[in-house]
């Protein structure tokens, strides 16, 4: 019943209906090696995108081999067995497309944008990767792209101002046994030591066309596209199913402070809870609650610390939603000769204001409407609409979840609000970080914890 | 973790039709059968000719006190993007007062008609709507993204921000302890620190010498009033155009606009025109010491040519090859053959009077000796040796790339920019793929040979001087000056906390 109304709807080619109901209309089949595919129509550009989730990131490393997920993401452009080493690029270039790829703790996607001319050319390459990646592996690839993750992490983390505080952060705020305390661009010492086998292994554990997910949105014609990937994918192998993740959950009952010096110029503050799992109840009151703090010259703690005392620099807030379990983090940087100390005593007194107090109905609505108005900004474009598709089936099991993701936010009220402060962002399981310039320890928050 | 980080690029196109027909007969046999067809893995499948630009007419607009508006319908999603730009920029700071124009962009946001700054936030943030104002070189614009059904409400806070802005002094000061401190902060970032070096090593004193953020004595220096006459000055109806882009006719938005902006007055003055580029000779070393940095951040260029250069499409072909795409030589070599990065590049920034060409990468620092080698290598190669593989392959990534450059409201309405401030015709971009195209192997050549000169080049190296300076010397590429960070950015001005 559900999928002759989608098919309607695609008809029309739009994704928005005349009373402002959002939608993003599908087409949604498995093929028999058990490869999700999603198909959406969008008649109004002359491009297609092509976004391939593979359900595996970070998470599913094992101790000793960690940004491992990562590193293999960098091996699936380096060839397969009917494409040669550096012809992915080539070929995909010379048919005016664009790639890439990325990964999480969470998944691993690859993504082409090409002419409408051009779909056969990503589905070929996507294919004889998923299907024929290991016979044109060799250690050697592992090798080189092992020096081009390394100098990834040294550009991104290592040499970047602060670049050292998100992975202290994860390190400290997941216990050892969780699969998030890890980060996804791993260490040196275990980037060294993957070896040839391991991506064989991985490749054959992780790598089956039953757990990833195709979505193809943009410039298409529905009857050519799904014969042009029955053509391309069904001679994939498929393989034993990848039984879904657990973890546990995650409780810090202690406010854990930690220091790390940098060089820079300021003081850094961040304080760091763990909150619901993306999509779960608490999760949008997440959203709001960021938006409150530190969203626009209006939030409290930037009219606070930045716009009336101006003692900060800087500040923002954010839920960084994931599958097992998000992260809620504030950063705060000071002005000079302002200390951590100070800026952590105005942070907490903003939280416990929350706790007490609901904040106002216009503050809650400033954000919702916000939120409403940047998912009109995600159907212009098909590289974004084909990542949305993804994000929504792997989190919700339905592609087009866009008037229920959007539907929990219009539901919170400001008591919600302080309710979820009141659970979530607790003085006594958190981790506060202070990132101080060198030889300025004085600068960080101090060492005990504030009561 | 992305693959990629940077992302080059203007598009444009080749015509390399591969048997279309013969992909569609081979569907067709095969789309009754049960079984579907054995993929042909041999070589990648034949594509059918790629789509062509096909951009709706350009509209051409004008408000009753003559402001031009340039119109652009676009239909699929509920969206208005609207940019108003005038033609005033950094390059019209007075002396002494570097980040003037850029202060001004940023203190149209700072309370306007009777809303103060905070007020002002609100009530855009309320709206959810995007307002921002931002000032280039030559320009300076203000730009609103808005939801159809907002769009009433949104215009008229455009509307103030640009006509009515209020300037509170208490916010100017705000702003400059804000603007005071960014700059301080640049210390921090390699990249900042070889940025700001490279262009002063290219163009000196020059206004294209001076980051766009200004001086830190300029900064400090700027008045409320020299806020107040700028904007009096250069942001007035003459000195305007406006650009809509989105889901709106010519009888829905004029009338919004003309409200709006139609009783808008002032007579400013037409900028002065800009002192040329006297471009340094011969080549310039200068390491930047950043002890302890894990990678070696370079820059390598010169001061190349302005965008209304004729060698434009010519340039832009060679720069794909040499490091404007993931294939481009510059990238294979230091990323996938080396190993010493995670990616270098190159691009000519065109600008209306001669910008840069910059090559760059951050290298590990252990190799950064060998790496500016292979830097130099590529560019000797570049001059001497373009194969039809190479030519081909850039000239579609551009040209089969270049309409999927027109998705969204704001990525055409800052492409429509370009037309204004360079006065390039209506149908300037239905052209470019046929321009693309129409690039040789020899007018590549003759691009490389007028544009990457071996004998002025400028390079910049930001890294731990303990560690490379020695090897990288002894390299003679050119005569060295070393620096602190402080030489380069000018020393720490120290604030008192209560300042």
């Amino acid at each position: 019943m559900k999928r002759l109304l989608i098919l309607m709807i695609l008809a029309c080619g739009t994704a928005l209906a005349g009373d402002g109901h959002l939608s993003l209309p599908y087409i949604r089949w498995t093929l028999p090696n058990g490869l999700d595919v999603i198909l959406h129509e969008d008649h109004s550009v002359s491009t297609i995108a092509v976004d391939v989730w593979y359900h595996v990131g970070s998470a599913r490393e094992k101790p000793g081999k960690t940004g491992f997920a990562h590193l293999f993401e960098h091996l699936m452009f380096e060839g397969s067995q009917h494409v040669p080493q550096g012809k992915f690029d080539e070929w995909l270039e010379a048919a005016g497309g664009d790639n890439n790829g990325s990964t999480t703790n969470d998944r691993t996607n690859y993504e082409e944008v090409i002419p409408n001319n051009a779909l056969a050319l990503p589905l070929f390459l996507e294919s004889d990767r998923m299907g024929f990646l290991v016979e044109a592996m060799s250690p050697g690839k592992v090798n080189a792209q092992r020096d081009v993750v390394k100098n990834e992490r040294r550009e991104n983390y290592d040499n970047e101002p602060y670049g050292l505080a998100s992975l202290s952060i994860e390190e400290n705020l997941f216990p050892e046994n969780h699969p998030y305390h890890w980060p996804v661009i791993g260490s040196m010492e275990d980037l060294a030591s993957a070896s040839y086998q391991d991506v064989v292994d991985f490749f054959r554990k992780y790598y089956v066309p039953s757990n990833a997910t195709l979505v193809i949105a943009g410039d298409v014609n529905v009857d050519t596209t799904k014969d042009l990937v029955e053509t391309w994918f069904h001679d994939v192998p498929g393989g034993p199913a990848v039984p879904p993740q657990a973890a546990p959950p995650v409780f810090l009952t202690e406010q854990k402070r930690v220091v790390l010096e940098d060089r820079v110029q300021l003081p850094r503050l961040y304080i760091a809870w763990p909150t619901p799992p993306v999509f779960a109840p608490g999760d949008a009151e997440m959203d709001i609650l960021a938006a409150i703090l530190a969203g626009g010259k209006n939030s409290r703690l930037y009219k606070r610390l930045v716009y009336e005392l101006q003692v900060a620099q800087d500040v923002s807030a954010f839920q960084d939603g994931r599958r097992l379990a998000s992260i809620f983090e504030i950063v705060v940087t000071a002005r000079e000769g302002h200390r951590l100390r100070e800026i952590e005593k105005l942070v907490w007194e903003e939280i416990r204001a929350l706790t007490t107090t609901p904040p106002a109905p216009r503050e809650v609505e400033r954000a919702v409407n916000q939120i409403e108005a940047s998912f009109l900004d995600r159907l212009e474009s098909v590289q974004m609409k084909a990542e949305l598709l993804n994000m929504y089936v792997a989190a919700t099991g339905n592609p087009d979840y866009l008037n229920e993701d959007l539907a929990r936010y219009k539901a919170i009220d400001p008591g919600d609000i302080q309710a979820m402060t009141a659970t979530y962002l607790r003085a006594d399981g958190c981790v506060v970080l202070s990132v101080f310039p060198l030889g300025k320890p004085e600068l960080a928050a101090p060492k005990e914890g504030r009561p | 973790m992305t693959r990629i980080l940077w992302r080059v690029h203007r598009n444009l196109p080749d015509r390399r039709q591969r048997c279309a027909t013969v992909l569609l007969l081979v569907l067709f046999l095969f789309l009754p059968a049960l079984v579907p067809a054995q993929p042909d893995r041999s070589h990648p499948p034949a594509l059918g000719s790629p789509p062509r630009l096909t951009l709706p007419a350009l509209q051409h607009l004008t408000l009753s006190n003559g402001v031009p508006v340039l119109l652009l319908e676009k239909h699929t999603v509920p969206l208005v993007q609207i940019n108003l730009i005038v033609r005033a920029g950094s390059l019209m700071d007075p002396p002494g007062k570097q980040g003037l124009a850029d202060m001004t962009a940023s203190m149209l946001m700072e309370g306007a008609g009777h809303r103060t700054s905070l007020e002002l936030a609100d009530a855009i943030d309320f709206l959810g709507v995007q307002i921002s104002s931002e000032s280039g070189r030559h320009t300076m614009g203000v730009n609103l993204h808005t939801p159809l059904s907002k769009l009433d409400s949104a215009i008229v806070l455009m509307a103030d921000i640009v006509c009515r802005p209020t300037f509170p002094p208490e916010d100017l000061e705000r702003l400059r302890k804000e603007r005071l401190t960014e700059m301080m902060q640049g210390r921090d970032d390699p990249d900042y620190i070889a940025s700001v070096a490279f262009g002063h090593a290219l163009y000196g004193a020059h206004s294209y010498g001076v980051p766009k953020l200004g001086t830190d004595q300029g900064v400090r220096a700027v008045t409320t009033a020299d806020v107040l006459t700028f904007h009096r000055k250069y942001i007035v109806p003459a000195n305007a155009t406006i650009i809509v882009v989105g889901d709106v006719t010519p009888v829905t938005i004029l009338p919004r606009l003309e409200r709006a902006f139609g009783s808008w007055k002032g007579s400013g003055a037409i900028p002065p025109p800009v002192p040329p580029i006297v471009p340094t000779a011969g080549r310039t070393l200068i390491l930047i010491d950043k002890p302890g940095a894990e990678q070696s951040v370079i820059r390598i260029g010169r001061v190349a040519a302005p965008r209304l250069t004729d060698d434009y499409d010519a340039m832009t072909v060679m720069n794909t090859i040499l490091g404007g795409s993931f294939t481009s030589r510059l990238n294979q070599n230091l990323r996938e053959r080396h190993g010493y990065t995670y990616g270098a590049s190159s691009g000519f920034d065109f600008r209306p009077l001669a910008g840069p060409f910059i090559a760059s990468s951050s290298v590990q620092t252990a190799v950064t000796d060998k790496a500016l080698g292979e830097f130099l290598k590529e560019f000797q190669r570049m001059l001497v040796m373009v194969p039809d593989s190479d030519l081909v392959r850039a000239k579609n990534y551009m040209a089969f790339r270049f309409p999927g450059g027109f998705e969204t409201v704001s990525q055409i309405a800052n492409r429509l920019e370009e037309l204004v401030i360079y006065g390039l015709p209506d149908d300037y971009f239905d052209g470019a793929i046929d321009r693309i195209l129409a690039v040789t192997k020899g007018d590549v050549l003759r691009a490389a040979e007028k544009y990457i000169r071996m004998e002025n080049l400028a390079f910049v190296i930001v890294g731990d001087l303990a560690t490379i300076a020695d090897s990288v010397k002894s390299l003679d590429i050119a005569p060295a000056s070393v620096l602190t960070v402080d030489d380069a950015l000018g020393p720490l001005q120290h604030r008192a906390p209560g300042e």
